[in-house]
């Protein structure tokens, strides 16, 4: 089924010997001229593109305080080097989170530090040439800036900041990525990463209405673009066809239903996700941002909820009052935003939703930590939030819960393989690869608790493990959403399910 | 005045403001620096007091190294605690009166010197066992460590094998801190001792000794976790939202 070697679940990880240059060969598909522009980059690699390059990495260390500190502080120690899932998975040496560093370090201290101006051979820096920015564009596009390496590192030095910064360099030379640029664009003109235009989520929506109905006989409502409700729901656009967001989605609108909250969604916010942080790009990434501050603005909502989705969260918890605040228009009795778990799990401890458990007993369920969630963000008012909320909601309403191994899970998950915009079908190999570590967890909680499915609550993660958790062994199916469980359990008020549990309990 | 205390002084007076400028004007670009978004390493404190404690469990535990790896945690914490006594109790040579402290961790300091040792051998092994580590050296690695290693050998040498005249070094140096150069003992060992630490001083503001400042200007360790309660905008992005108006 592979053109390449599948790797093999262990029944301990190990850590794998050095293969070096096995992947080499993997990059995306180079933008087009035509998804260039839209971003304000040049269409094609410029002339000038060394000296363009180099003053772009002049521009971002006095801009970004991390990008300075992390290329100065790194001592070489090593101890980031077996945390990478993208080496655990391919070998390859420059997968190590500090030799990907070190292909810009290299060049940083060629330019910009008087020991690699005088002693390059010493301090191992090198001149920016063609092969360099090759491998740039390769191994920059093999990170998915999931932060695993931050939490190991003694000084905190974050790859995620340093491939951010690279690949804006590339942006800016006229080499972009794209899949992420092709993406952004259609954010712009559609309002979502799918391109899925007003009518078509209209249509989609009242399907979803419909199949409710006729679930629980309860006419639960999705609405989009409705003015004056109290909540704006903010959700990738996956949850709007794929298998299993949609059923995440469901999940959403029974458990405002039955909050009897006003709410609604967004054609022109249609989508959660900012792929602009992928590439780096605060002008991107705040114009992706100012369209949700524009939607809440037009349609008069006193709140905004995000749906599941792991960096969409990353940069509405850390950085949308940033990029697009205040919003002082806003009910500032409620976070800004909030997250669809956290929505549910004050129900849940206001004693407002009501479960039958039982409607989950055919699943065995772990909980997979998106990695933007983990390490990017917080829910609730407390430090671990991001941990202890999700699982809450799952185990309120499932019966069989059983997490995964210490070190596979919390602020030390594994990336899903697919994030950072690497979710691309020409990095497929990568993407295999790259989920060996929690394909390796996941089947040692198969084997010693019978664990069937696997909740998570981001989109990339859904469509990355339905897609190559089949090259583990495992079916597409095992994968489902957090509120996909909730909706199966949730009883709503009138409902058929509600009918029945009577008559068992009479 | 020998030649050689001519020369011990004037690399000693210019070890010491490549030093002391080198690290402030670094420093200050750190400071300098904005930080344009929050990004610490979650979960992160709530607090600013929060903050300090992770940080100070960071500089006085390296916690993040203990979790990451158990070999590189006790060799960095041998050598680098192991340093930090051998550093004070070296300030006897500094100070007069002797500080009574100093005094006190005079015995734990001249032990000390074999952990720093021990620590910087057990670093310097990891870069030829281990292969990953082996990967990511450079030519300047090893030099860092040999720098050290002749550092701590050279002055266990003069403490236990060869002596030198230590009431002469310290008027040295007294001498040096009130502008009245003293003749310094010309032992090869002394020499080499002190001509490696005039090194180490001038290169630490421009080599990746610099992760000594850079670990208290780290955005995932130093930040607080209260994005949704505050804006944390950066000058030039406030530049940017204004010029859209």
């Amino acid at each position: 089924m592979a053109d390449f070697e599948v790797p093999e679940l262990r029944e301990y990880p190990i850590v794998p010997k050095l293969k070096e240059g096995t992947m080499a060969h993997s990059r995306p598909y180079v933008a087009a001229g035509k998804f260039q522009t839209p971003l304000g980059f040049p269409e094609e690699l410029v002339d000038n593109w060394k000296e363009v390059a180099i003053d772009k990495m002049g521009e971002l260390l006095g801009k970004y305080r991390s990008l300075q500190v992390f290329l100065d502080a790194c001592v070489h120690c090593g101890a980031c080097t077996d945390k990478c899932h993208y080496y655990l998975g391919t070998s390859d040496p420059k997968n190590m989170p500090v030799a990907r560093q070190e292909l810009l370090r290299k060049v940083y201290r060629r330019y910009f530090t008087f020991a690699g101006k005088y002693f390059p051979k010493l301090v191992g820096a090198a001149d920016l040439t063609e092969e360099v920015l090759d491998e740039w564009y390769s191994y920059f596009h093999q990170c998915s800036q999931c932060r695993r390496c931050s939490v190991f590192c003694p000084y905190g030095i974050d790859t995620a900041e340093i491939s951010m910064a690279a690949r804006e360099i590339m942006d800016a030379v006229g080499k972009g990525q794209k899949y992420c640029n092709e993406i952004i664009g259609k954010v712009y003109v559609v309002g979502n990463n799918l391109g899925l235009p007003e009518p078509a989520l209209k249509d989609t929506l009242e399907g979803l209405e419909e199949d409710i109905e006729d679930d629980t006989g309860v006419k639960v409502r999705l609405p989009l673009d409705e003015k004056g409700c109290e909540i704006l729901l903010v959700t990738p656009s996956a949850d709007f066809f794929a298998e299993p967001h949609v059923d995440g989605l469901m999940g959403y609108a029974k458990v405002f239903h039955e909050a009897g909250v006003s709410w609604t969604l967004s054609s022109k916010a249609s989508e959660a996700a900012n792929f602009g942080m992928f590439i780096g790009s605060y002008e991107n990434m705040r114009k992706i941002a100012l369209r949700i501050r524009e939607a809440a603005l037009e349609l008069g909502v006193k709140r905004i909820v995000f749906g599941e989705c792991g960096h969409a969260w990353r940069v509405a918890y850390s950085f949308l009052n940033t990029l697009a605040g205040p919003f002082d228009f806003l009910d500032q009795k409620y976070p800004i935003p909030q997250h669809i778990c956290e929505f549910t799990y004050n129900l849940i401890q206001e004693n407002k939703l009501r479960f039958n458990k039982a409607a989950n007993d055919d699943m065995r369920v772990t909980f997979h930590d998106s990695c933007n969630v983990a390490r990017g963000s917080g829910m609730g008012k407390m430090e671990g939030g991001q941990f202890i909320i999700p699982r809450a909601v799952i185990k309120a309403a499932c019966n069989h819960f059983f997490d995964m191994d210490q070190d596979t899970i919390h602020d030390s998950t594994f990336c899903c393989g697919g994030g950072g915009g690497l979710l691309t079908d020409d990095l497929m190999e990568l993407r295999v690869k790259g989920a060996q570590p929690r394909a390796q967890a996941l089947q040692r909680v198969v084997e010693d608790h019978g664990v069937t499915n696997m909740a998570a609550i981001c989109a990339i993660c859904k469509s990355q493990f339905t897609k190559v958790l089949p090259y583990y062994g495992f079916t597409m199916d095992q994968i489902v959403s957090v509120h996909q469980l909730v909706s199966n359990a949730i009883v709503l008020k009138g409902s058929e399910q509600e009918a029945e549990l009577a008559g068992e309990t009479e | 005045m020998s030649l050689v205390t001519t020369l011990y002084v004037g690399l000693f007076y210019l070890a010491t403001i490549l030093l002391v400028a080198g690290l402030a004007l670094r420093i200050r670009k750190y400071a300098q620096t904005p930080a344009p978004l929050k990004i610490p390493t979650m979960p992160a404190p709530l607090t600013e007091t929060g903050v300090a404690m992770r940080m100070a469990r960071e500089v006085v535990f390296f916690e993040s190294l203990f979790r990451s790896n158990k070999w590189t945690w006790i060799f960095g914490y041998l050598f680098h605690f192991g340093m930090l006594l051998v550093l004070l109790r070296h300030l006897r040579y500094f100070t007069e009166p002797v500080w009574f402290w100093v005094n006190w961790i005079q015995p734990f300091g001249k032990y000390a010197a074999f952990a720093m040792l021990a620590g910087l051998l057990g670093l310097w092994a990891r870069r030829f066992l281990v292969d990953r580590v082996r990967y990511i050296s450079t030519p300047s690695d090893h030099l860092m460590l040999a720098l050290l290693v002749g550092i701590a050998l050279s002055g266990l040498g003069m403490g236990y094998l060869v002596h030198t005249d230590i009431v002469a070094v310290k008027a040295f140096f007294l001498g040096l801190m009130r502008f009245s150069p003293q003749p310094l003992p010309a032992d090869p060992l002394l020499l080499v001792h002190l001509g490696l630490v005039a090194i180490l001083m001038i290169i630490f503001p421009i080599s990746k000794l610099l992760h000594a400042p850079g670990v208290f200007f780290s955005p995932t360790r130093n930040q607080v976790d209260n994005p949704r309660e505050r804006r944390h905008i950066a000058p030039w992005a406030e530049q940017m939202e204004a010029s859209e108006r």
